[in-house]
């Protein structure tokens, strides 16, 4: 077991310095999600516009491997539509399962790979991904 | 002190992730002696059948194993009779038959329920289930800053509308020892009763249900080195006469007919189905291994290992330990300069140790705390000085690993 695999450069800079931490006053759509079997916790705010996510926040607190990972979905979605973000979401979850599966366009989360070998972790990286699914499905199916 | 016992431990012989294997979770789940495993195993080769019913031998020895581990836990906990020990499936559903057979019949508006902040989920929950259900109120005993219980704030908080006061007797998170003889004493006082969760202290010292008066006292088998699955509810006599069963069907009758039945006596009205036979069985031979090397030498062991971390944490730089300055009982929770706990158990894997992550199933007390999770490591009798070394070594690794500054 390495632990470099794990703790990859790129997913250390995005937890020491996370892009889109924060909070919209409003025009967004909010999701808390909670992982209650570790206590992680993330608010994430989508600007949704004729389906194209324009903006991308989130607030939270959890291990590095959860708030990078956030951090880099945020950066990601940024300029999609919804049904690319879906997209995105299922090849993450292809990524998870240990997949060759490419980000060509926001390649820090290929670094995210390196969960697949340490099972425990895999649900810290997928909250955020989760909360994102929610977002949508909330914009899709609730207006 | 060293009780010597680790190698009577098969699961502490291997090496995880390259290292020998340091186990410090016990206080989520203890490891099991090769007599537990050689007892559960014995008991399927030669003695399975069900109990209570066959004619047959092993419907004998069945039944005669079954009833045997009772008595074994009667004499560990000090119980007057075996009629006070019910077998449960463990401490959680201990405290919920409590709740939903007891608790539901006493309480009602305007009657109160004294918790504290520190009560494991189990201890929580069903409180919180009773109160909704029957219009009683939950009230708690405010922590002193380490978060130990004072028992001034105990006569304050109890009152003559207190029915019940729900208390663990050792905190699984900070390791305070709550003193429950003398808070059994305010309840009664007042007309109270005290159920005590003994998950965290039946496996570590010497418990006398009777010196503690407790009314009802709750453990699990398997954080005493027995199976999981298997539990134990001791209640008064007299309290457990007065309850309704909660689970109905086969085992539990006296006689049944098409609109009505009755109930077999204590302690077997509670234990509707067929019971965790094995489970029982492992259970008194984790009682019986524990006995032998003698819960006060296991109590002083602990200690001692316990206090020889709280001193090697305390040279650690940016550590925070939560809870007592001393410690009693063989747990320390703490956080590592702002790496995350999942982080550093993630890191402490990789040389072959295991500790606990997260909210250790006691959300309030964490928001009391100010903390969102924290690493515990727990020890156990087959603990050393060593496993603590190990321990100190590989934070310090963890430090260096994500350059805390701290």
């Amino acid at each position: 077991m390495q632990l470099d695999d794990l703790y990859r450069q790129v997913i250390m800079d995005h937890y020491k310095n996370p892009r889109n931490k924060g909070k919209f006053e409003d025009g967004a759509i909010t999701v808390d999600l909670n992982n209650p079997t570790c206590g992680d916790k993330i608010t994430l705010q989508l600007k949704v516009n004729n389906g194209v996510v324009e903006d991308a926040k989130y607030t939270g607190d959890g291990c590095s491997i959860s708030m990078s990972s956030a951090s880099m979905m945020t950066a990601a979605v940024k300029g999609k539509t919804l049904e690319e973000a879906r997209d995105m979401i299922a090849r993450f979850s292809q990524l998870m399962l240990g997949e060759d599966v490419q980000f060509d366009d926001y390649e820090d989360i290929e670094a995210l790979s390196g969960v697949n070998k340490f099972p425990a972790r895999i649900k810290c990286a997928t909250l955020s991904w989760n909360a994102l699914r929610k977002v949508i499905d909330e914009e899709q199916f609730n207006k | 002190m060293n009780l010597d016992v680790r190698e009577q431990f098969p699961i502490l012989q291997q090496e995880i992730n390259g290292h020998p294997l340091v186990y410090l979770d016990s206080a989520a789940t203890s490891q099991k002696p090769r007599v537990v495993i050689d007892a559960l195993q014995h008991y399927y080769q030669w003695d399975n059948a069900n109990v209570h019913r066959g004619v047959h031998t092993l419907g004998s020895r069945a039944t005669d194993a079954y009833e045997g581990a009772r008595e074994k836990v009667a004499r560990f906990i000090n119980a007057k009779s075996t009629q006070e020990i019910i077998f449960t499936r463990g401490t959680t559903t201990a405290l919920n038959l409590v709740a939903s057979s007891y608790a539901r019949a006493v309480c009602g508006e305007g009657d109160e329920i004294v918790l504290t902040p520190m009560e494991h989920h189990s201890n929580l929950i069903p409180w919180q289930q009773v109160a909704k259900a029957t219009g009683a109120t939950l009230k708690y005993i405010t922590l002193q800053p380490d978060g130990s219980v004072d028992l001034a704030e105990v006569e304050k908080v109890v009152t003559a509308q207190t029915k019940i006061v729900a208390i663990a007797h050792v905190s699984n998170v900070m390791g305070v020892v709550n003193p429950v003889k003398q808070i059994a004493e305010i309840a009664h006082r007042n007309g109270a009763i005290i159920v005590v969760d003994g998950a965290q202290s039946a496996p570590h010292m010497k418990v006398d249900v009777q010196d503690l008066d407790s009314d009802f006292y709750a453990f699990s088998s398997h954080k005493m080195c027995g199976p999981t699955g298997i539990g134990v509810l001791y209640g008064k006599k007299a309290l457990l006469e007065s309850m309704e069963p909660i689970e109905f069907g086969g085992e539990m009758i006296d006689e049944v007919g098409l609109y009505d039945s009755t109930w077999k006596e204590l302690p077997w009205k509670f234990e509707g189905g067929t019971p965790i036979i094995a489970g029982a069985v492992g259970l008194g031979a984790a009682i019986d291994f524990l006995t032998d090397i003698g819960m006060d030498n296991i109590e002083r062991h602990e200690s001692e290992i316990a206090s020889y971390a709280m001193n090697r944490l305390s040279e650690l730089k940016g550590i925070t330990v939560y809870g007592p300055r001393t410690r009693k009982v063989g747990l320390v929770t703490f956080n590592l300069g702002d790496v995350h706990p999942h982080d550093v158990a993630t890191v402490l894997d990789a040389s072959g140790i295991a500790v606990r992550a997260g909210h250790h199933c006691c959300q309030p007390l964490m928001r009391w705390l100010n903390v969102n999770s924290t690493v515990r490591a727990s020890f156990y009798l087959y603990n050393t000085k060593d496993d603590v070394d190990r321990l100190i070594s590989a934070l310090i690794q963890t430090k260096e690993y994500f350059g805390d500054a701290t």
